[in-house]
């Protein structure tokens, strides 16, 4: 596979992780009180995946050549969009429509990225960032006719499909696999558990688990140590007579692909496309996870988007009543007392509950939650020291 | 979040343990044939999803609308005075929850945008198990969850959602709306602006450049210019714009005498406020007073634009000072539970609600398809409305639509708006293929199984 050993465990463990996925995110059993945390339903479990390689493509850019973009949101936006219109003309299966939204999401990167790559810095970030809003924009007023604007795009029963054969009355189109619906699932139920096996879910950890596999081989490839040296000082490089343009061109083409291919999963797992999906704050949220997780090592972002999809769908459905239902057993003052206390922080203030983690980790744990794994790690066997790690994995290239 | 073991999962664990003596018994999500619809309350309680905004721009009316919920969940269980359910014309609702299931709900964040609320609702369909999607404060988000409740096979009864689309291009047999339309505010405005104005009005439009402002700049066009008036311009205008200055200014110049702002939100707060400040409603113009019109008022809204509201016609779907019963009843127990009177996307939210618990006592079930035929046709009365008809051919309520101006000498934060005229339902009926509603189909309802 040309991966050294650590990287061979680590792509092994990540694939352990995604095949385990629906046990390990449903820990407690049905009808218990913790049952509120699970998040082994196939809608999450496919969001944390797809999310995840949509942050493993930002860090190619961000976390191996330093420049930030600030308008990748744009880029899966696009991917989406392509992909919903490869399902609304073509078929309903979903290879089509994600071998699209990579395509249609790397033009439109080769294009953002050869105008905002003349500046570097922060004058990147606002091009790029301009860039999608202006996306944004257009697509949800002046390109109504294409993106559907404020209401979207969803499959129709009347729509061509050229390739499908017609529907039988009453059946709506579902995306599928040669025939294998995404929304299929298989429950298990042990004891008090049941576990969810969903068909979309695997494919998009599949697809996960090749582009984290080809992210490693970038890391560990001498474009990759092209990129470090972007990244470390992109002045000496311009003495030594190289030209990083097309360095920092490829990678940002690339980890536009990423989020086309992060995009056309989206709607191949959920057939619709808003044009939210492109606002700023959602390149912001791309950022948010690559930060949080670890910028520049190779499982950071996937982590960084996990954690920050289950706080959004699991904080933000807890509500009062569920908080007195927690409560219940304490006296009534105390009670009234915690429930005011926690109240702000679930709910519609799971912002404020990430805002907050995210400055605790900035400041305490500058190389994100890996930075914390690692930190633990350290504790359990204090004999070795840490600096025997080549870069990679743990420590934040710099 | 239902605390109860009995779940729909929860049979699906009995029949494990049973049929495979504690081991595992494969089960298909798809095919839940025990009742022969996805989710399929179990036990003794059945749990409804309110997805609501509760943060972003619509903050304001989700909360509105949650506290409705929770005051049609109180109301559905027997608690409190029973609001509407006294007065609603329909009487199979008993106070025992429905169809004797004790009603729990759950909620979510749609954040007022199309992703975030297909995916909160997803949870509540894939993870908490509800049976029915309810809420929801712009079209965006209606389509798009109406949509997905088709896809997975539940039931959405659609929150605020103004646009012609929910019932027109993108209408599902699963959805239904109760709140009003573009095109219902067009026809009901236009007769009354004929009385106030005259018929030889010349109109200047300023719409918000997305798809509620598109359908309602169409109805309100269409619907003047058939009285006679004419459109001398229709200008775009961004929807994240906060100064309308320069959009202002070339009114004068245009020769209009009429303003039409089809704005929502924040857009129309300072839309009108720029507008009034620029010295338009004192001006003249083809020898008559300028006037600016507002197709769709909320009470949030005008609470926003203060003073600027004043004698300026708008419509809407509900308002809290009507003395039918129903609304005296709705707004007295939403008065005493909550301190203030209930907004339109309340009313609306509350309506949907008990509507839905009604549709299946009289179904005898909570099947999708069953719900949708119990509603398909009905008429009711007594929920603030009129006479009410849920049409079949599109899954529009069909009831009169209220014009309203601002009021001159508002009495309180909430007295902002009076009720100029009730316009009866037949101005506003349309056919359902009418050209603005046109391009969609219902398809057939979806049980999920």
């Amino acid at each position: 596979m040309g991966l050294n050993k650590k990287d061979f465990t680590l792509l092994i463990i990540v694939a352990i992780l995604c095949v385990f996925a629906p046990f390990i995110l449903n820990p407690f059993p049905e009808g218990s009180a913790m049952a509120q945390f699970n998040a082994g339903y196939p809608d999450l479990m496919q969001r944390l995946v797809i999310f995840g390689i949509f942050a493993i493509g930002f860090n190619i850019l961000f976390g191996l050549t330093g420049y930030l973009s600030f308008g990748h949101a744009a880029f899966l936006g696009v991917g989406s969009y392509a992909a919903i219109w490869m399902m609304k003309l073509l078929t309903m299966n979903v290879i089509p429509a994600i071998i699209i939204s990579v395509l249609v999401a790397g033009l439109f990167s080769l294009l953002v990225g050869w105008i905002s790559l003349r500046r570097s810095g922060i004058y990147f970030s606002i091009l790029t960032l301009a860039f999608a809003q202006m996306s944004y924009s257009l697509a949800y007023s002046v390109l109504t006719p294409i993106t559907g604007g404020e209401t979207g795009l969803q499959p129709k029963v009347n729509d061509p499909r050229i390739l499908d054969g017609a529907l039988a009355a009453g059946e709506t189109p579902r995306a599928n696999l040669f025939g294998l619906q995404m929304n299929q699932s298989y429950e298990m139920a042990v004891g008090n558990w049941v576990f969810t096996f969903n068909a979309g879910y695997y494919l998009a950890a599949i697809v996960m688990l090749i582009a984290f596999y080809i992210s490693i081989r970038i890391f560990r490839s001498p474009f990759g140590m092209m990129l470090r040296a972007v990244k470390s000082n992109q002045q000496r490089l311009n003495y030594t007579g190289l030209n990083a343009k097309p360095y920092t061109l490829a990678a940002f083409v690339i980890s536009g692909m990423y989020a086309g291919l992060a995009g056309g999963l989206l709607v191949a797992m959920d057939t619709q496309v808003g044009a939210e999906r492109m606002f700023w704050t959602a390149s912001g949220e791309v950022v948010l996870m690559t930060i949080l997780g670890g910028a520049g090592t190779l499982i950071g972002p996937v982590l960084g988007a996990g954690f920050i999809k289950y706080m959004e769908n699991i904080v933000s459905k807890i509500n009062k009543s569920i908080l007195e239902q927690w409560f219940a057993f304490m006296p009534d003052g105390i009670e009234d007392l915690l429930i005011t206390l926690v109240y702000p922080f679930i709910g519609k203030g799971w912002h404020l509950t990430l805002g907050i983690l995210f400055m605790l980790v900035v400041i305490f744990l500058p190389g994100g939650l890996v930075e914390g794994g690692q930190r633990v790690g350290r504790l359990f066997k204090r004999k070795k020291p840490a600096d025997d790690k080549p870069d990679g994995k743990t420590t934040p290239a710099e | 979040m239902s605390n109860s073991k009995l779940t729909r999962r929860g049979l699906i664990k009995t029949g494990a343990v049973a049929g495979a003596a504690g081991l595992t018994l494969p089960t298909y999500l798809r095919a839940d044939a025990h009742a022969g619809y996805l989710n399929a309350p179990q036990g003794d309680t059945v749990t409804l999803g309110f997805n609501v905004p509760q943060s972003g721009p619509y903050a304001d009316e989700g909360a509105d609308e949650l506290r409705a919920y929770e005051l049609a969940v109180e109301h559905l269980n027997g608690g409190g005075d029973g609001g509407m359910m006294n007065t609603f014309t329909s009487k199979a609702l008993q106070g025992n929850g429905i169809l004797g299931k004790k009603v729990e709900y759950v909620t979510g964040d749609t954040q007022t945008k199309s992703d975030a609320a297909r995916a909160s609702a997803k949870s509540m369909i894939e993870k908490d198990g509800a049976v029915m999607i309810t809420g929801g404060s712009s079209s965006g988000v209606a389509v798009a969850v109406q949509a997905l409740c088709q896809e997975a096979g539940v039931i959405f009864m659609a929150g605020l959602t103004h646009s012609n689309d929910t019932t027109g291009k993108d209408r599902r047999a699963n959805g239904f709306r109760h709140f009003f339309n573009s095109y219902m505010s067009g026809a009901a405005l236009a007769p009354v602006l004929k009385n106030a104005y005259g018929s030889d009005r010349k109109a200047y439009h300023l719409t918000a450049d997305y798809n509620w402002g598109y359908t309602t700049e169409e109805a309100v066009k269409s619907s003047t210019e058939a009285m006679g008036w004419e459109t001398v311009a229709a200008v775009k205008t961004p929807l994240t714009q906060t100064d309308f200055s320069s959009y202002i200014a070339p009114v004068l110049q245009s020769g209009a005498d009429t303003l039409v702002l089809n704005h929502y939100g924040g857009n129309m707060v300072n839309s009108l406020t720029n507008a009034v400040q620029f010295g338009l409603r004192d001006k003249q113009v083809n020898g008559k007073d300028f006037q600016i019109i507002v197709p769709l008022y909320s009470r949030l809204m005008a609470k926003g634009a203060g003073a600027n509201v004043k004698g300026i016609f708008g419509s809407t779907n509900w308002h809290w000072s009507l003395t039918d019963e129903g609304s005296k009843a709705f707004v007295q127990s939403f008065g005493t539970k909550y301190g203030f009177p209930p907004s339109q996307a309340a009313h609306t939210c509350y309506v949907q609600a008990l509507l839905y618990a009604d549709a299946c006592e009289r179904a005898g079930t909570f099947n999708p398809c069953g719900v949708v035929e119990a509603l398909e046709g009905f008429e009711f009365d007594g929920m603030g409305n009129g006479k009410t008809l849920y049409r079949a051919d599109d899954h529009q309520c069909f009831k009169d639509v209220l014009v309203v101006k601002g009021k001159e000498n508002p009495t309180s934060e909430f007295d902002l708006l009076e009720i100029v005229e009730v316009t009866p339902v037949e101005q506003v009926t349309y056919a359902p293929d009418h050209p603005q509603f046109a391009g969609g189909s219902l398809g057939t309802c979806n049980p999920g199984a």
